[in-house]
Order: C-alpha cells, then sequence, then structure tokens
C-alpha cells in the first residue's frame, strides 16, 4: 500500500488514510529515514522531514489524554465524547470512546480502536480496553 | 537582532467601537468607525496611513479590502491571519516595518458583526478530526481544561474564579458589554457546553471594532496623546490542531512571552498591569502560568481569592475581557488597547495607579498561536 511518489494521479496521504478506514482498516504512516510514527497523514515526516512515509499496522492500543464531553439536546442525537488518545506508537489522534457514558470516560483510561461509524461513516473510534480487542 | 525594536515604535491612536447597539452595520462599516475614532486619537489625515495591516474571519483579501475602503495606497500591507492573537502579531510587523521604513505610519484594524450580522466564513481544510465534530472552539479549550484538572488538581471553582475576576472589573469598565453583578456559584451552576466548561466559562460573541496607529518612536512626541511604546514582543506556535499540541497544559505563550520579556529587559514581577486574551476561563489560568506570574500548575490558585479582580496582587483583563467586555472573535486588538488605555492614565474607575509596564498576551487557533507584547510608558525606554 505504499505510495509511490514518482507516479502524479495516486491519492494523498490523507485520502489514503480514509479509504483505509472505509475499508475497515486503521493504519498510520511511519517514516523510513527516522523510524516516528507519524499522524495525522502528511507527505512529509514532521519530525525529521523525509518523504519516505510508509503505511503500517498500529497495535490499537491507547491512553486517554483528555476527554470532554459535547451537550447536545437527545432530539438533536444527545450528548457525545470528544478525547485525544494517546496511540502506543506515539502519536496522539481525536476520536470518541463509544461504550462508555460520555462523561465517564477518564484521562489515563486505557482504550482500544475500532473501526465504527459516525453518523454512518466508517471512523477510528475507540472502547474501554476491558471491553473487547483490536477489531480491524 | 530583534532586541534593536526594543521601544523602536509607539502606539500614538487607538479607537474602539460600542460593543452593542450596532445592528445593520457590516463588518467594514464597524471597522471604519474604529479607524476613524483612531486618526482622530492621533491627529493624523488618514491619507498619512502606509501602512495596513488587518485580518478578519468572513473574508481573505482583507488588506486590499481595507486600503479600498479608506482610500489608501499603501507602502507595506500584511494580512496574516493566526486567528484571534493576529493584531499582537501584526503589531510586531508593524513595529518591523516601521523600523525598516517600510511604511511610516501603521494601521492595524478590526471591525466584526459576530453578534448581529450573518455568519460566514471562508472554508476550512478537511482534517482528520472533523468526522468527530469537535464543538470548536469550545472542545479544544475544554480539553485543555481538563488536562489541567487532571495534572494540577486545578477545580471548577477556580476556573469560575476567573470569570468572577473579569466581571468585576467590567463592573468598572461603562463600555463593557456585562456588568451585572456574578458570583461562582453563578458561573459553576451555569448550563454545560462542553465538559468541564460551562457557559460562563466562555467568552461573549459581540460586534466591535478596534484600530491603532503606530508609528517610529523617534516621531512619538510629535502626536496629541501620550505615546506608549512597544518594549518587546514574542511571536510562537507550536500546533494547530488540538490534536496535535504537545503539551496542553503548557502553551506556546511560554516560549513568546520569554522572548517578548527578554527584548523589554523586564520581568513578570516589574508588569503592573496584565491583558491575556481569555476566550474561556481556562486561558487566563494557563497564560499566568505560560508567562511566568506563577509557577505551572498554580494558575488555579493564583486567581483565587480575587487576586487577579480589582484590588488583587495582579490586575488582570482590566476592561473585564472577553469573558465580560467584548469579544468579536479576534480579540487582541482589544487586549493591546485596554493596555494603551491603562498606560496612558485613562481608565477611570479602573485605573491601575501609576501604571508604567502591560504585558499583552494575544491567543489564536486552539491555543495555537501565542504572541505576548510589552508596552511601557516613556520613562520605562
Ligand atoms: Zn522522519
Amino acid at each position: 500500500m505504499d505510495k509511490n511518489k514518482s507516479d502524479t494521479g495516486q491519492p494523498g496521504p490523507l485520502q489514503v488514510f480514509e479509504d483505509h478506514v472505509s475499508q475497515g482498516e486503521f493504519r498510520i504512516q511511519q517514516c523510513k529515514d527516522c523510524g516516528s510514527h507519524v499522524f495525522y497523514p502528511r507527505y512529509l515526516c514532521n519530525h525529521c522531514g523525509s518523504s519516505e512515509l510508509k503505511w503500517v499496522e498500529v497495535s490499537g492500543r491507547g491512553i486517554v489524554y483528555s476527554t470532554s464531553v459535547v451537550r447536545r439536546k437527545p432530539e438533536r442525537g444527545g450528548d457525545y465524547n470528544i478525547a485525544l488518545i494517546d496511540l502506543e506508537e506515539g502519536p496522539r489522534m481525536m476520536s470518541r470512546v463509544m461504550d462508555v457514558d460520555p462523561d465517564q470516560v477518564t484521562i489515563g483510561m486505557a482504550v482500544s480502536a475500532h473501526i465504527g461509524l459516525i453518523d454512518d461513516k466508517p471512523a477510528v473510534v475507540f472502547y474501554n480496553k476491558e471491553q473487547g480487542d483490536k477489531e480491524w | 537582532m530583534v532586541a534593536s525594536l526594543r521601544g523602536s515604535a509607539a502606539v500614538v491612536g487607538v479607537g474602539l467601537t460600542e460593543f452593542t447597539g450596532l445592528p445593520g452595520m457590516n463588518h467594514m462599516e464597524i471597522m471604519a468607525r474604529a479607524v476613524e475614532r483612531a486618526i482622530l486619537d492621533a491627529g493624523i489625515q488618514k491619507n498619512e496611513i502606509d501602512g495596513i495591516f488587518s485580518a478578519n474571519f468572513v473574508e481573505l483579501l482583507t488588506p486590499l479590502t481595507v486600503a479600498e475602503y479608506f482610500g489608501l495606497n499603501p507602502t507595506y500591507m500584511d494580512g496574516t491571519n493566526t486567528g484571534g492573537s493576529v493584531f499582537v502579531n501584526s503589531m510586531q510587523s508593524a513595529a518591523a516595518a516601521l523600523h525598516l521604513g517600510l511604511c511610516n505610519v501603521a494601521l492595524i484594524c478590526y471591525g466584526s458583526n459576530s453578534a448581529t450580522g450573518p455568519f460566514t466564513h471562508p472554508p476550512a481544510m478537511h482534517t482528520v478530526e472533523d468526522i468527530y465534530k469537535p464543538r470548536n472552539p469550545i472542545t479544544p479549550y475544554a480539553l485543555a481544561a481538563a488536562r489541567h484538572m487532571h495534572e494540577y488538581g486545578t477545580t471548577k471553582e477556580q476556573l469560575a474564579e476567573v470569570a468572577v475576576s473579569a466581571r468585576k472589573w467590567a463592573q468598572l469598565n461603562p463600555a463593557a458589554t456585562m456588568r451585572d453583578p456574578l458570583t461562582v456559584e453563578d458561573v459553576m451552576t451555569a448550563r454545560m457546553i462542553v465538559d468541564p466548561l460551562g457557559l460562563l466559562d466562555c467568552c461573549l460573541v459581540s460586534d466591535g471594532g478596534a484600530a491603532m496607529i503606530m508609528v517610529r518612536s523617534d516621531r512619538a512626541k510629535d502626536f496629541p496623546k501620550k505615546p506608549v511604546y512597544m518594549l518587546g514582543v514574542g511571536s510562537r506556535t507550536d500546533h494547530n490542531l488540538i490534536s496535535a499540541m504537545p503539551n496542553l497544559c503548557v502553551t506556546p505563550a511560554k516560549a513568546a512571552a520569554a522572548a517578548a520579556f527578554a527584548m523589554a529587559g523586564v520581568t513578570p514581577a516589574d508588569i503592573d498591569v496584565v491583558e491575556l486574551y481569555d476566550a474561556f476561563t481556562i486561558n487566563t489560568i494557563l497564560f499566568l502560568e505560560d508567562m511566568g506570574f506563577c509557577q505551572k500548575g498554580e494558575g488555579g490558585h493564583f486567581v483565587s481569592n480575587g487576586n487577579i479582580a480589582p484590588g488583587g496582587s495582579l490586575p488582570v483583563n482590566t476592561n473585564g475581557g472577553g469573558l465580560s467586555c467584548v469579544h468579536p472573535g479576534m480579540y487582541g486588538m482589544f487586549l493591546m488597547i485596554e493596555a494603551v488605555q491603562q498606560l496612558r492614565g485613562e481608565c477611570g474607575e479602573r485605573q491601575v495607579d501609576g501604571a508604567k509596564l502591560a504585558a499583552c498576551n494575544g491567543n489564536g487557533g486552539f491555543l495555537a498561536s501565542q504572541v505576548t507584547a510589552i508596552f511601557g510608558t516613556e520613562d520605562t525606554l
């Protein structure tokens, strides 16, 4: 799935990431030169500047770095969680913890990634670790 | 090299509009009302303006619009957009441009009809955060507040103290929008918007315009008002998306303020009055810590017991801030103008006696752009 930089006309890294998610896969980039994992998807490594980025599987394990609840009227779908998750590989991402009441998500909570749906669109979401393993 | 900007430029004119009662005026018309007042304050003719520094959230080619609107042919323009911090950043650019002779009379200006106008916004780039529907700009600040509470034991009550202190200053400012009494309990029991931030932890949405005129310091005494000198400035960023912020408890204000204080050759202990971009209550706590007015993690304690309210040890957000005075979307201009007016001694009931040194910190994006400026009176040069 490595992109071929000599080819024009290929989707960019953000599109590739979203295509993976649509196919039920959660992959992020890793720099071939400095070894850093990179997220969000970029054309250049934000650590060393290299364009030699490859797509890799992740463990899916993460820790909640911070969490909040967007308050929304029940008739509009109700409250939902927004959390920042520190992935085991290093990068941090925004997501939602789905299987815990939105205000019961806690900083430091261990979570694992799944491909879920938000408003019928596939998205990387997280579950409290005890309640399920990696599912993509 | 940057040290040469210390004291090189001065503010010689400021203008503010009313913050309510402007329905039917678009953002340029509101801006023009502020520019007219700044020109009058500086005692200049509008055609003397040859540097334009302007940005907003509703259009892309702002400096061109401004030049055309006022019938100006500037020799230098800057439409950099760093969010709400931008005008403090513009002040740095203006000082540099003035210093190099790229312009001679710099106008920094802003207008917004956020409260009464139609909501418009240029399209933003699609990002990996979009699908989760963060309620921006509140969610990023809520995430920072939650992390600060987790790491340092900061409480909802301490956040509320920030809002109450701002309100107490607003009660001394006839121009402030919100002047009714406010208690810690009122703030803590207000409707939750994005946990842990409730309605009264969030700034106002206002109309308002603001304008500032700067010249090189060697000419500063040729104008009618007491000049206020730029002594130091520092501008930093370390992210744009909140998920890319390295540490939600330490903002780029730490480095920005260090640079500004180093250029000015003063320390936080020397500062008489502080103006911070309080879009949310957590901001004031973060910036007081990052700028060195208290230790990291002690901001919640520092703002308690009226310490930053009128009569406290450090006057902070003396106009009432974005929380109680005015917040039209990009507040950075308003905090600089409050600093200038404090240093001129024009602030009436809320005047900080003998204020000679003011520190401002503009915040842009989601804690992303931080620009600190230190201003002083003539005897601090
Ligand atoms: Zn690299």
